[in-house]
Order: C-alpha cells, then structure tokens, then sequence
C-alpha cells in the first residue's frame, strides 16, 4: 500500500510548524518557572546602540537627491554608449560620429535644462520645499 | 542539586556502562558556557586584542564564544575592552542594561579596570566595576589573546558552577536582584554620581597601630 502522496505535506507542515514552536514553548516554560522577568524602561527601549534617541523618528525626509541621481545615470548610460563606440571609433563612417554627436547634444542639453531649473542648487532658499529640517518641527 | 541528587559514584559506574545522568542544571549550564555570546564592542587597544582572540590564530569559536553581536538583546557577554571615558561611560551602562539577563561582564585590561596608565586623567573612568558589576577581570596592558581566553575559561568554570535553585542560586535568577543599572549623568567635574554604591566596594585601608 502507497501512502498519500499529500501525506509528506503534513509531515512537512507540521516539522516546519514544530520546529519554531518548540523552542519558544521551551523558552516560555524556562521563563515561568526559572527565569524572574526583569523589564525595565532601558532594557524594553527601542533604540539598542547605548546612545538615548533624540526627537521623532517619522520625519520629512527631503528628497533632493534624486535629481543628482538621476542626473548621473544619464551620463551613467551615456558612458556606456560611449565606451564601444571610442574602441571602435576609427573603423566607423562619418554617419556614425554625426549620429554620437547627436546622441551627446541631446543629453548636454538636458544637462544645460537641469540646471537653468535649479537641480544643481544643494538646498536652494529658493526651491519649494525648504532646507532639510533633522527635528521635523 | 546535583550534588545532592546523584552519587557521584553511581553516576560514574552508570557512565561505564553507557548510561549518561545528567541534570536539569548540568544541562543548561553546559548549553550556556559553550556558546557565550559576546557583544561586540570595542574601546581601545584592547579591542585589538580582542579582535586577535577571535581570529583565526588564538581563534574564541573553540570555546562557543566566537559569535560577536553587534545588538546587545542577543549577547551574554560585554567585554570591556580598553579605555573607559567619562564621556562613554553612561553608554557602556546603557548597552549593558539593554543585554537579557543571564549577562555577564569581563572587564579586558589594567584601563577598564582602574584606568590603568590613564587613571590620572580627569576624563578617564577608574574602573568599569563603579557602575556595573564585574566577574572576571583580566590584568595586562594590553592582556595577551592567551588571558583573555583565560578570563574566558574562568567565565565558563563561573557558568557552570552557577545553580539554578536554592538560597544560593544564581543572582540573575533572583527576582530581587536589579537588572538594569542606573546610568550616570554628565555633571560639572564628574560623572554623577561617581559610582554606584551598590556594586563598588573598593577596599577598604587597614591602618595599623
């Protein structure tokens, strides 16, 4: 006679489910009949590195960095076309050098846009959101 | 209890013939010292020590204690190894309130115990043991990776003489014995206050005549 083919599931389960259960019923009994719990307001705190946190934790985050970021993937990407066509530069036709030329016009004048908005302005008084404020307040 | 329980010599003729007697306080206590957790923590150039026992050459993991925690809710052990500033000092107490109990503390080096060279600067605790309590001290500037597997071993012999029931059980075990410490402040000239009554008891001076 074969067992049920579904039967190694719920031995599977039920290992997967006794295996974390176990110890932390083990841990609890230890607890209740040995260990004195011992809380205390340092002991229960979040923070864990010795330090006593200051202010909140939900603060506004100011995202300005993206926009260096996404600045720098452009020419990220545009090294990378860069690169194969510099190795390859001297077997190619002139198509190809107009057609680079292009590629790199484009992208310098995105460059030239960003920066007439502002984007390279680190925390500008200018720009809508502010400074980067640590406290929240 | 075991002592108590199980005659010695029953028990070593039960061991020749393939029968292991053990006991609930033999077991936990074999489980805890061999695999002590250390927090992992440095201060000064005992640190550096300490980082050699836990490499390769001296190697801790032999004795269960290579597991270096970078959290103090999951280590056993706080080494305080190096120099203790009055500037650190309410951090260290800290760290070691947020350790579980059972916790215990070696205090590594002639600076963590009475701060050693330093002990006459203005910014340098003078020992670790004015605020938490210590079990193993190890003497050296810095100690040798060999003493700090030393003080290791001690810890362990500590651990395993250490009883789960009875008057003299364990202190962690005790409800009324504290498990967080206060932690000093910054005052004008000192931390305040400069140490704990309760764990510091230097010794005293016998004057004679």
């Amino acid at each position: 006679m074969t067992p049920n083919p579904y039967l190694f599931i719920v031995i599977f389960a039920g290992v997967a489910l006794a295996f974390p259960l176990l110890p932390l019923a083990l841990a609890w009994l230890w607890r209740r009949f040995f260990q004195p719990p011992k809380p205390g307001a340092q002991k229960n705190a979040i923070y864990e590195c010795g330090v006593e946190s200051i202010g909140e934790a939900q603060i506004q985050f100011r995202s300005q960095y993206y926009l260096y970021a996404i600045i720098f993937l452009i020419f990220d990407v545009e090294a990378v076309f860069l690169v194969p066509f510099a190795v390859a530069f001297t077997g190619l036709p002139i198509g190809a050098f107009i057609a680079i030329l292009i590629f790199m016009l484009l992208l310098v004048e995105g460059l030239v846009w960003a920066w007439g908005k502002g984007c390279l302005n680190w925390a500008s008084p200018s720009s809508p959101q502010g400074v980067f404020d640590r406290t929240g307040t | 209890m075991a002592e108590g329980q199980i005659d010695e010599q029953l028990r070593s003729e039960l061991q020749r013939q393939g029968v292991w007697v053990t006991s609930m306080q033999e077991l936990y206590n074999w489980g805890r010292k061999n695999s002590i957790w250390p927090l992992q923590f440095g201060l000064a150039c005992c640190a550096i020590e300490m980082i050699a026992t836990a490499a390769s050459r001296y190697d801790i993991a032999r004795f269960g204690g290579e597991v270096f925690r970078p959290s103090p809710r999951q280590a056993d052990l706080m080494i305080v190894a190096g120099t203790v500033t009055k500037k650190m000092a309410p951090q260290i107490v800290r760290l070691y309130n947020q350790m579980p109990d059972p916790k215990y503390v070696i205090s590594m080096g002639a600076c963590a115990i009475s701060g050693g060279p330093f002990k006459q600067g203005y910014n340098v605790l003078k020992g670790i043991d004015r605020y938490i309590p210590v079990d193993v001290y190890i003497p050296g500037c810095p100690p040798r990776p060999e003493a700090l597997l030393h003080a290791f071993m001690e810890l362990q012999r500590k651990i395993d003489s250490q009883k789960l029931s009875g008057a003299n059980k364990a202190e962690f075990l005790k409800p009324e014995q504290p498990s967080e410490f206060p932690v000093p402040e910054f005052a004008e000239h000192d931390l305040n206050p400069p140490a704990n009554p309760n764990t510091y008891h230097p010794p005293a001076l016998e004057r004679q005549g």
